[in-house]
């Protein structure tokens, strides 16, 4: 890494050096041991411990619930987004910041809150009792935390998105004699896609890592309703140090190609603005 | 920005055009209605009912639950922990940003990934990583143990695995927006004669302050917040090894509901503090801007 260009600002070695140091200590290396404690299993024990049953069941929970999560997020969230933006009501600011209130709650807070909403006796869970929709302790309870979880990382990624939108597009389609419906789904939407993308593979990949809100409300069956990372935590708690690391290496590989996809739309939505 | 429609004269008929480019007062109601009851069902209910469990055994027992000795030392170590996490993460936020935005150099993009990286990685796995290191059987497990130096199941693998997890926030806040101020303003103070941390405390800190508190403030709401990556490492010793995240488990699993929603009450009021905090800078922000584009009308730096 060396400078391409001279520049009289000082401080470059030093704060490089303190960047790199830092990350090289306290990221790489202790990410290195997933990579290195995987290593140690065979290829025969690798793929036994990751294609296991209850393993693969645990995969199908959490990518499930996260994928269903992330969807509801992306219709609520352009909804959100679309109003904070478009509308005035009173107490809007308020409003608008209460969107990020997931990102400050501490999630172990959220668990037990949605857990004790959502069980049989629950404020909403005694309504849904009598339809037989059981929510705490099922399928159904994962993906209601990971929708509170996912909503800021859609609505935030929209909304300034929505804010930029000119308004001489929308109104040269309304001239042209498109219908609002028409201008919604042909001007706006195509405008908003690749951030409504992004915002739903931010909070895909929140969702898949997630353990605080999800532990509580999950009831954690084996088979049905154990998610991945607890299935990780199971694993260290038997002293079971390999097979942990090789369902860790399996989710981490998912969450850097998911990084990368997230990158790569944000870098083309640059792209599209700037050109 | 009301309504969206731009001003026009009176004598083009108003309703038409409003129409154009918005909705019929009966959608826009009807939109506004839906997204506000899905906020306050997935976000205000929950709050509502934390605090009403936290009072359901009336007030003494509420702050019997939050001062009760375990609880405080819970909340002693979670302070600790995040008086510790924060200030590292600062120092390596400002020299992240300063190296990245000030300069070019081969690799930035990389390094900006490296940077992201921490976020990529679920809590689980960011506490895993240290037990692989510093665990029993981990690569300095041995040698940790033969000199009696405790990490895993003690506070410094806490401290270790909320430092990881929060390393990005500040870095990530600073670096967009030092890009965008550029190094002219710098560039001026050291041609004028001033050192190199003469030059920072003037004239970079002053302008990249709000930034700066946004990325404190969020990084230190994860801190002490954090539940999965702490959980791991703590090895839950009552009184020793537990943050208030992990407080809120430990009484929740013994069924002692209310003391844990008094516990979570508390954690509820740091979020809220911390979106408090978050928005002011905003504004600040906001309003700091708008000063730097003197030159747009009023009216629009306000809707901007």
């Amino acid at each position: 890494m060396r400078r391409t260009s001279r520049s009289v600002l000082p401080g470059f070695g030093l704060s490089l050096g303190i960047t790199c140091t830092y990350l090289s200590l306290m990221v790489l290396l202790p990410l290195a041991t997933v990579f290195t404690r995987s290593a140690d299993l065979s290829w025969a024990d690798f793929w036994g411990t990751i294609s296991n049953p209850r393993v693969v069941a645990s995969y199908r929970v959490t990518f499930g619930a996260s994928f269903v999560a992330a969807l509801v997020n992306t219709v609520f969230g352009l909804l959100v987004a679309w109003v904070l933006v478009r509308y005035r009501f009173p107490g809007r600011r308020i409003v608008d910041a209460m969107v990020d209130l997931p990102f400050a709650l501490p999630t172990a807070v959220a668990g037990i809150a949605l857990t004790t909403l959502y069980t049989p006796n629950g404020w909403v869970g005694q309504y849904l009792e009598p339809f037989g929709i059981k929510v705490s302790y099922t399928w159904l309870g994962i993906t209601v935390a990971l929708v509170f979880i996912g909503l800021p990382f859609v609505v935030r990624t929209v909304q300034p998105v929505l804010d930029d939108l000119e308004v001489e597009v929308e109104e040269a389609a309304a001239s042209l004699g498109a219908r609002r419906s028409q201008t919604f789904l042909r001007v706006v939407l195509p405008t908003v896609a690749p951030a409504l993308l992004t915002g739903f593979a931010l909070a895909f990949a929140r969702a898949i890592g997630e353990y605080g809100s999800v532990v509580f409300i999950s009831g954690n069956m084996p088979m049905k309703t154990e998610i991945v990372p607890l299935l990780i935590i199971t694993k260290l708690e038997q002293y079971d140090y390999a097979g942990a690391t090789a369902v860790a290496l399996v989710m981490l590989l998912v969450s850097f190609v998911l990084l990368l996809t997230i990158n790569l739309l944000q870098w083309a939505a640059r792209r599209r603005v700037e050109a | 920005m009301a309504t969206v429609a731009v001003p026009r004269p009176a004598t083009t008929a108003p309703r038409a055009i409003t129409r154009a480019t918005g909705e019929s007062p009966a959608v826009r109601w009807t939109l506004t209605a839906i997204a506000l009851a899905f906020l306050a069902f997935t976000l205000v209910l929950p709050l509502v009912l934390v605090f009403h469990e936290a009072l359901s055994k009336g007030i003494e027992a509420y702050l019997a639950a939050i001062r009760e000795p375990d609880a405080l030392s819970a909340a002693k170590l979670t302070l600790l922990i995040a008086s510790i996490a924060v200030p590292i993460n600062l120092v390596f936020g400002i020299s992240a940003a300063w190296c990245i935005a000030k300069f070019e150099f081969r690799g930035k993009n990389l390094l900006i990934t490296l940077i992201d990286l921490p976020f990529a990685v679920s809590p689980v796995i960011s506490g895993m990583i240290f037990v692989l290191l510093f665990g029993m059987h981990g690569w300095f497990g041995g040698w940790l143990f033969d000199h009696d130096v405790k990490i895993i199941f003690a506070v410094p693998g806490m401290v270790l695995a909320t430092t990881f997890i929060t390393s990005p926030f500040i870095a990530r806040e600073l670096i967009p927006l030092m890009q965008e101020q550029g190094t002219e303003e710098e560039e001026a103070a050291i041609v004028l004669g001033a050192g190199g941390w003469q030059t920072f405390w003037r004239v970079t800190l002053p302008n990249i302050k709000w930034g700066l508190l946004y990325g404190l403030i969020l990084c230190n709401a994860r801190a002490m917040g954090e539940f999965g990556a702490v959980s791991v490492v703590s090895g839950h010793i009552r009184g020793e090894t537990n943050t208030l995240p992990l407080h809120v488990e430990i009484l929740y699993n013994e069924y002692a509901f209310a003391a844990s929603f008094a516990v979570a009450s508390v954690l509820t009021l740091l979020a809220f503090v911390t979106l408090a905090l978050k928005t002011l800078v905003e504004w600040q922000q906001r309003r700091a801007e708008a000063e730097d584009t003197e030159d747009v009308p009023p009216a629009e730096r306000i809707a901007a």
